[in-house]
């Protein structure tokens, strides 16, 4: 955890396309140092002419031993007109190198030793270090309650959709509910909405449970959220939150 | 329209890390500005600019500028009074001197 | 090395510098939240060594003579941008009957930004203080209601709402000049940082 960092070159071993514009990539790191849940990784890629552009992404899961070395997930959301993102989803192949650093972040972290209720919060591909948590609980045998209020723009636009459907019904103490903002699924209850105080207020848990919040998505929807929840009654320090812009 | 245009100090991790061993998104830091005290991953940092701002949540006082070239880091902390690291206990310390 | 990885098109134009890609938006960049300034209250001063000051409210900049330069910008971050058409006040029309023996100046923001120029920079229908842009208002996220206009210079230099400039004896680096930035910051000789 304290040593400095440097890059690793990995390779990718295996895709999945999760939505149309966010793809998983699992990749084999030698010598990944391990991390925690919610912390990133940079990825950095190298033109023929030396030319090199670098972005973070969340790590979606805890690390698998694979038969070449250690594998870590990252899903990547497609930023139109983004430099990373289009290649990392249109034309990055298996087997093709990607330099890797990390992990990084000590904040926006959730610890298996942790026995609080948690409240996850997130918005489009904000629920990426969210899923990690949700996967590391189960992995852990952690049974710390926990809620995943989760919206997006349409049904399609669920990220980890099948997953999250079987553990809401097989992982003991997980309540995953939806938010969506222009289109909801058919025979949905409500109109499409942006998230707000109602929907965080019965998502939630009561502020006198002393709950781990983590928010993490869009920057005008984390201060939202984050807003919402201090409003609420919850300490400030017990809601921690994770901005992302629009860099691809 | 209010200003989103800022993320948050968690993302100072990587790059400080190529400077220090120690991960400064866990310590804490204090504005000159305004004297709040408060967690660096706290910090609202623009990063859409020629370096890294890092400014207090609570008075948008600047307290971290971080530039990066091909072969040089600048790191300008002129406007935090002091970080306050989280250090292991089992490591031996030389107590005041 | 990424395979197909190409990257943003970096232009090999001759007349583009060193090391800048052409765009066709204006990417936003800022060091901070954006300062909203009310026209009413809104003033440019130009404050000389000798502590002397000059004043020009709003009304008082539209009433000067007015031009509207188009010129290539070229930004630290690589992009660049061509033909980009402004309305504004030449500082050779500020600076005229300013008594001065400063040879720098800093120029200094609503919000608090600063950088540094030597003022003959500011001289000889090189710069301006630009209100208007693709003939309308400057948007705030710009740096309306105004900015200084330095195109021969790294767009950093160009303060985005500009409040004044203050005449200096010597050369005092601004807000991204101490943390690494070059002092004088010409894109042809693709001066980014110190030593450069």
């Amino acid at each position: 955890m304290t040593a400095p960092l440097r890059w690793r070159v990995a390779r990718l071993v295996e895709r999945r396309v999760e939505t149309p514009s966010a793809h998983t990539l699992v990749l084999e790191v030698p010598d990944w140092p391990g991390h925690v849940p919610g912390q990133h990784v940079d990825l950095r890629l190298t033109a023929e002419d030396g030319y090199q552009a670098a972005r973070s992404y969340s790590v979606a899961g805890p690390v698998v031993d694979g038969t070449g070395g250690p594998r870590i997930e990252v899903t990547v959301q497609r930023v139109p007109d983004g430099e990373v993102s289009p290649y990392l989803i249109d034309t990055y192949a298996e087997g093709d190198p990607v330099e890797v650093r990390g992990p990084v972040g000590g904040w926006f972290v959730w610890r298996p030793e942790e026995t609080a209720p948690v409240l996850l919060v997130g918005g489009g591909s904000g629920v990426v270090p969210l899923m990690a948590m949700i996967r590391a609980r189960r992995a852990a045998g952690n049974r710390a309650p926990f809620r995943l209020l989760y919206s997006v723009r349409t049904p399609d636009d669920v990220i980890y959709a099948d997953e999250l459907r079987r553990r809401a019904r097989d992982d003991f103490g997980l309540d995953v509910a939806y938010v969506y903002t222009r289109q909801t699924p058919p025979g949905w209850r409500g109109e499409p909405h942006r998230i707000g105080l109602a929907d965080v207020n019965s998502h939630g848990w009561p502020p006198d449970l002393e709950p781990l919040c983590y928010v993490c998505g869009p920057t005008g929807f984390v201060e939202t959220v984050a807003d919402l929840l201090v409003g609420l009654g919850h300490q400030s320090r017990r809601v921690k939150t994770e901005r992302f812009g629009p860099t691809g | 329209m209010t200003d989103m245009s800022y993320l948050d100090g968690n993302m100072l991790d990587g790059p400080l890390r190529e400077l220090f061993a120690v991960d400064l998104s866990t310590a804490s830091g204090r504005c000159e500005n305004c004297g709040m005290l408060g967690p660096m991953a706290g910090l609202r940092v623009y990063s859409h600019a020629p370096g890294l701002v890092g400014r207090c949540p609570n008075c948008s006082g600047v307290m971290l500028r971080l530039v990066r070239s091909p072969d040089r880091a600048w790191l300008d902390l002129r406007g935090s009074t002091y970080l306050q690291v989280p250090m292991p206990l089992d490591q031996p310390h030389p107590g005041p001197l | 090395m990424s395979p197909g990885f190409q990257g943003r098109p970096r232009s090999a134009e001759p007349a583009l510098p060193p090391g800048q890609y052409l765009t066709q938006d204006f990417p936003v960049l800022s060091a901070g939240p954006t300062p909203k300034v009310p026209l009413d209250t809104w003033e440019f001063v130009i404050t000389t060594e000798t502590g002397a000051e000059y004043r020009w409210s709003w009304d008082e900049l539209m009433a000067l003579p007015q031009e509207t330069p188009t010129v290539d910008i070229h930004c630290v971050t690589r992009w660049s941008k061509r033909d980009t058409t402004w309305q504004g006040v030449s500082l050779d029309t500020l600076l005229d009957g300013v008594d001065t023996g400063a040879h720098y100046v800093q120029a200094h923001s609503y919000g608090g930004y600063t950088t540094n120029l030597p003022l003959d920079d500011l001289r000889g229908g090189r710069a301006w203080v630009a209100h208007t842009f693709e003939g309308a208002p400057l948007p705030a996220e710009h740096g309306g209601p105004a900015r200084l206009l330095v195109p021969h210079l790294y767009f950093w230099k160009s303060a985005k709402w500009v409040r004044g400039i203050r005449l200096t004896p010597t050369d005092e680096p601004g807000f991204w000049e101490t943390a690494g930035y070059h002092d004088y910051g010409d894109p042809w000789r693709e001066q980014r940082y110190q030593g450069d």
